[in-house]
């Protein structure tokens, strides 16, 4: 009935990037090895990445591995080899009483209610094309174009607000991970 | 015809809820930056499906700056998880607690 509807591969490559996004984000709420968890992580940032293409985001997409998988979970890897925390957390613990069942309580209640009050009404409403004054974006072959458009005319000011972003960050970073040089006696690193 | 904007919006919902679950209850510092980025790629899923729906690239254009913004803030984040790893050796959020009440 579902494959009548709509196209077949569609559905499966919906039901692919499912799969990989839901596999992985439990991996990496369960498993108790950070190195474990980071690489579920990267199974779960595939799964968006599949679920981008098949949206015809495709530069997105790309961004999605180089960034993501490329450059923030090899940050992780890296920080959890670096300081070698790489032993196992007691996931059965449980320091503060019904902490876990509030926090499902509160996760179902959020996104049971959103759905049900979605489901009562439509998904997406609104004006088409806004942005680019009715004109319909391109699918299928890729918007790298458009969206190349509008992040340099549109949102100019926003990206150039998220290079000083960038060169901000990194020089705190290396201000945190910075070692002091003429360290007090109680702040000699391990 | 490909399949409807719904079903990956309640994805989206979905891989939500569990990041926000495992950023309440799991205790390491780590753990808790990957649940936050889950939290964000479930952000981005919901952004490009109204993108494609509403045929407006602007969706696309945020998504690339919550891209840029979940870089920085994993940098700055993982520093300073190394700099109080050097204080006490531990990533744990429990043991961080001398600010308390």
């Amino acid at each position: 009935m579902i494959a009548s509807a709509y196209s077949v591969p569609s559905v499966l490559i919906f039901l692919t990037a499912a799969l990989l996004i839901l596999v992985g984000a439990i991996g990496v709420i369960t498993l108790r090895h950070p190195v474990h968890a980071a690489l579920s992580l990267i199974m779960t940032l595939f799964g968006v990445a599949v679920a981008f293409v098949a949206q015809s985001a495709d530069f997105l997409a790309a961004v999605q591995i180089i960034v993501y998988a490329g450059a923030i979970v090899v940050l992780f890897l890296f920080v959890i080899m670096f300081l070698g925390v790489d032993r196992r957390e007691g996931v059965s613990v449980e320091p503060l009483v019904g902490q876990r069942a509030f926090a499902a309580l509160g996760v179902v209640l959020t996104v049971g209610g959103l759905i049900a009050l979605m489901a009562r009404s439509h998904w997406v409403t609104g004006v088409m094309s806004v942005s680019s004054a009715g004109k319909a974006i391109s699918t299928g072959q890729g918007n790298v174009k458009e969206l190349g458009t509008a992040v340099f005319t549109t949102y100019l000011f926003a990206f150039e607000a998220t290079a000083a972003l960038l060169i901000i960050a990194v020089v705190g970073a290396v201000l945190l991970a910075r070692r002091e040089r003429n360290v007090d006696a109680e702040e000699v690193s391990p | 015809m490909n399949v409807p904007a719904a079903w990956y919006l309640v994805l989206a919902a979905l891989l939500f809820g569990v990041g926000a679950f495992g950023l309440l209850t799991r205790r390491s510092a780590l753990i808790m930056f990957m649940c936050l980025e889950l939290m964000l790629n479930a952000v981005n899923l919901t952004f490009v499906t109204f993108s494609r729906t509403l045929s407006d690239i602007s969706g696309q254009a945020i998504v690339f700056f919550v891209m840029v913004v979940a870089a920085a803030e994993v940098t700055v984040g993982l520093g300073i998880v190394v700099a109080v790893f050097r204080r006490r050796s531990s990533t744990s959020v429990d043991e961080l607690s001398e600010m308390k009440g």
